[in-house]
């Protein structure tokens, strides 16, 4: 299915995407500016480390956390977009995360990505790094008894400096927002379902990356206009280097040989999962300020039918969802692939 | 025996005797070591010399003195090289000096585990005295190697670093085949190659520490690539003989032939295995840890060996690395596009002009293969799915706009969701007919494609429609379906094809039939008398008559006659 550019197009893409970079990298330091530490805790040498942009995210902060940590992550480094909710707070009082804080526009940041780049210039650089949002939960073949540090080792022993997990949505059986999920208790609990196998996949030459679409939300609230369906591809565990820069969210990232993440032979590389768990209750209270905000978007006003269904607490199961089981379950179904990590 | 006047009188102790080599994880190989001293084995350990002196110490200290435990000369070993085999030596030496009881030697690692009590090991080769337990193959006969050289290896000179000047090791192995330059093998060693770890009885290993031409073996053996897994494995050939060539330890290769490690849920695997000693460990596998070394496994009750299981599980890890699921695209899988293997998961049949000509065609082949058939998938409004489901297997939607936006990716969706069920679906010119879609089917070997053509015409012929109303669509339906036929007769095709015209196939329409739905169904209920009815086709030949005088010649109908 793939249809590789030819080799002269190649260099050209290579070339002119290296001086993106540059920008992007100059962009990130201009804009660490915004950033004012809250909180500094030291770290060490070898930890991994999880890089977020939070905002507002109460409900979900103490199973992200406890989360990451039964992982292994060593130390958080979080950076609060404005929260009024508390997180703020939550986030200060944990040994374990170092906290920055900025005020200023999401969407002028590149939805937190200049953010990201700028602290993952100055600390991660040579570190094994988790890049997530609060309600991404990642998940991998053995997570449950094989922890990050064992798959850094693995991965740093293939040379692979790159995770790729795509985003897996999640959606209660009912309509949204219908049944309450406490905080510090496991989303997946209330959101067990998924869309199994309903994602399409394009080659994006010039980044040389995938660009998986699809899955719940495609199938529900961009059925007519496929094209607009959010990107699920994600790269979110990462050997930093100082030359990277994120370019897309976490979608995509420069040099373009990190993009390159899947077998074009026919073999499978390692995958993962993010488990999306945007779809708890408060998405239907959220829908609107979102709208509002309109924060999130890079053609903000195209989404707004988006935002209007998701406030009417629409029901996105259907017959055919299958219901969440474990990562052995994602494997079989072609989601997720142990890669020869056997 | 030794001859070696020791002056302490020397200590008592089992008769095994284990040789460790250390780099890493050394707070594992401390464990490790205490297990095999509280079971009376002795123990020489060789630390790389590239370990820092707190780091020793604090080894050293871990440990404590034990009359049983000796540090061996330190080598600085780099991964391939001569000083492995040296440090090797230098531990077996010390350990047959200074341990008179030792009748055998077990080479591990610091990254090993014990996968039985020792006292069960020595027991066991206590009964196997003079036996030599060490994978010793003849590089003539076996492909034991995965990836790298291999017979070049003991033919060819090696004076760069594979791990640091891999471009100058590469440069000078293809200079020498070049120039057909070869190091002779000293007569009269024949190469041979297996797993580094092995145990060897006191006597063999006499036999190679003091052989009298070792000094000129192990000038050889400098010069070869990859000595550890071949010095001993090629001189145990001259001293010994009873060698069982196999390694009491496991080690799993990946295709990179790098070992696999093992983790916390392999225990279940480990414990199933006949070997002695598993190599290699993940440091932080407590749990493998806790479970070995503390004799739990004493207490559990025992497991058949099946050591077949264990290969299986690495050999089918290793097969979906390298070859992957035929048909699966993915966010890690995603393969180019001339790529031999099938293009989607499963077998599936293509109809083009059946569900027009016959009445109720998907309902009929439904009962006689026994399947749930589609309607027209790739119809213009939406996804004609079995029983006009809106969702269907792995939350594929109906939606025309959904389907379009990459029509492959949803038929190879399909057919993966579906695995297991054979999918049957109409297809034809007036569907969402685009090349790319035709192409990928064509040349698809999983496809299976039977055309009659022309029979695009018939529901505008038996519908309620005036010619002049419909010449136009029937000219753009007839190019569509020229433009399918085409494909499929060009030479590039990968599918089961078969295309009639309407009036070859109304030649004996039940073969043809029957045929094409044996070849997807071998075992489908084809009556004689239950074949599907052919729609009316009265008048048909002064309709197309109709047609070409009207301006618009009905190619693919143009032999039809009644």
């Amino acid at each position: 299915m793939l249809d590789p550019v030819p080799l002269s197009q190649d260099r050209w893409f290579d070339f002119r995407m290296r001086w993106k970079r540059r920008r992007l990298r100059t962009r990130a330091i201009a804009k660490a500016r915004e950033l004012k530490v809250l909180k500094r805790r030291t770290w060490a040498r070898n930890d991994i480390l999880l890089f977020c942009t939070i905002r507002n995210e109460r409900e979900r902060i103490d199973w992200f956390l406890s989360h990451y940590r039964k992982l292994g992550v060593g130390h958080f480094l979080f950076i609060d977009n404005d929260s009024t909710d508390g997180t703020r707070q939550v986030l200060l009082d944990q040994a374990d995360a170092s906290v920055w804080h900025s005020g200023a526009s999401y969407k002028q940041s590149r939805f937190g990505m200049d953010w990201i780049n700028a602290l993952m210039l100055r600390y991660g650089s040579g570190q094994w790094c988790v890049v997530a949002d609060a309600d991404e939960l990642l998940i991998y073949p053995h997570w449950e008894t094989r922890p990050l540090p064992a798959l850094a080792d693995w991965l740093d022993m293939q040379e692979q400096p790159v995770l790729p997990a795509m985003m897996l949505d999640l959606y209660p059986e009912g309509p949204l927002g219908a049944r309450h999920c406490p905080a510090g208790t496991d989303p997946v609990q209330v959101l067990n379902w998924f869309d199994a196998g309903n994602y399409v996949i394009q080659h994006k030459p010039l980044l040389d990356c995938l660009l998986i679409q699809g899955g719940p939300r495609a199938r529900t609230f961009f059925k007519d206009t496929p094209n607009r369906a959010p990107t699920l591809t994600k790269l979110p565990f990462i050997k930093w280097s100082w030359h990277n820069a994120w370019v897309n969210s976490t979608h995509s990232i420069l040099p373009r040989s990190l993009n390159r993440v899947y077998d074009r032979k026919g073999g499978e590389a390692i995958a993962g999962a993010l488990l999306h768990t945007k779809f708890l209750h408060s998405i239907v209270e959220k829908a609107p300020i979102e709208k509002a905000r309109a924060q999130h978007f890079g053609n903000a006003s195209v989404f707004d039918n988006y935002y209007d269904a998701v406030s009417q607490a629409p029901v996105i199961w259907c017959d055919a969802s299958t219901r969440f089981e474990g990562w052995q379950q994602l494997e079989q179904l072609g989601l997720i692939s142990r890669g020869g990590w056997a | 025996m030794s001859t070696d006047p020791h002056p302490t009188p020397a200590p008592q102790s089992g008769p095994l005797g284990i040789v460790m080599l250390c780099h890493t994880a050394l707070h594992r190989a401390a464990q490790v070591a205490q297990f095999w001293l509280a079971a009376n084995c002795p123990v020489v350990i060789h630390v790389d010399r590239a370990v820092g002196a707190a780091q020793m110490d604090a080894f050293k200290q871990a440990l404590g003195p034990h009359p049983l435990l000796r540090f061996s000369t330190r080598f600085r070993c780099e991964w391939g090289t001569w000083p492995i085999v040296a440090a090797t030596q230098a531990a077996s030496e010390q350990m047959l000096n200074e341990f008179a009881q030792v009748e055998h030697v077990l080479l591990t690692s610091g990254s090993c585990i014990p996968l039985r009590p020792a006292d069960e090991l020595a027991e066991w080769l206590e009964q196997r005295r003079d036996v030599d337990f060490i994978e010793s193959v003849s590089i003539g006969h076996a492909p034991w190697i995965k990836g790298g050289l291999s017979e070049e290896r003991f033919t060819l000179y090696f004076p760069f670093s594979w791990k640091q000047r891999k471009w100058a090791f590469d440069l000078l192995v293809n200079i020498q085949r070049r120039f057909g330059i070869r190091r002779d093998v000293p007569r009269p060693l024949q190469p041979h190659m297996g797993s580094q770890w092995w145990c060897l009885s006191r006597k063999t290993l006499q036999g190679i520490l003091n052989h009298p031409k070792r000094a000129r073996y192990d000038r050889y053996f400098k010069g070869t690539w990859i000595p550890d897994e071949s010095y001993f494995q090629t001189m145990v050939r001259m001293v010994s003989d009873r060698i069982e060539s196999r390694s009491l330890t496991l080690v799993k290769f990946d295709r990179n032939g790098r070992p696999n490690l093992f983790y916390d849920d392999h225990l279940q695997l480990l414990r199933r295995s006949d070997c002695f000693v598993a190599r290699k460990l993940w440091p932080d596998a407590q749990g493998l840890y806790d479970f070995f070394l503390s004799g739990q496994i004493m207490r559990e009750t025992p497991i058949d060996p099946q050591p077949a299981k264990i290969d299986r599980y690495f050999e089918l890890a290793a097969k979906q690395r390298s070859d992957g699921r035929a048909g699966l695209y993915m966010q890690s899988r995603f393969p180019l596009d001339d790529s031999i293997n099938a293009k989607t998961a499963a077998p599936y049949s293509v109809f083009c002009g059946f569900q027009q000509l016959f009445r109720n065609f998907d309902f009929w082949l439904g009962n006689a293969a026994n399947c749930r058939v589609h309607g027209h998938l790739f119809a213009p409004e939406k996804a004609e799915f079995y029983g006009g489901a809106k969702v269907y297997h792995g939350a594929i939607s109906n939606s025309a706009a959904l389907r379009d936006y990459n029509q492959r990716m949803f038929l190879a969706n399909l057919i993966w969701a579906t695995r297991g069920e054979r999918q049957c679906f109409s297809y034809n010119s007036r569907d969402k007919m685009t090349p790319d879609l035709n192409w990928f089917m064509a040349t698809d070997r999983n496809a299976q494609i039977s055309v009659i053509s022309g029979c695009f015409i018939l529901p505008l012929f038996r519908g309620d429609y005036k010619v002049d109303d419909v010449l136009g669509h029937i000219g753009w339906l007839q190019r569509r379906e020229q433009e399918f036929i085409a494909i499929l007769q060009s030479k590039w095709t990968s599918a089961d094809i078969r295309v009639w015209t309407l009036a070859e196939f109304l030649q004996d329409p039940q073969r043809f039939l029957s045929e094409t739905v044996r070849a997807a169904f071998p075992d489908a209920q084809l009556a004689e008398n239950d074949l599907p009815q052919i729609g009316s086709l009265d008048g048909f030949e002064d309709y197309l008559t109709h047609l070409r005088n009207l301006g618009l010649p009905p190619v693919l109908l143009q032999d039809y006659k009644r």
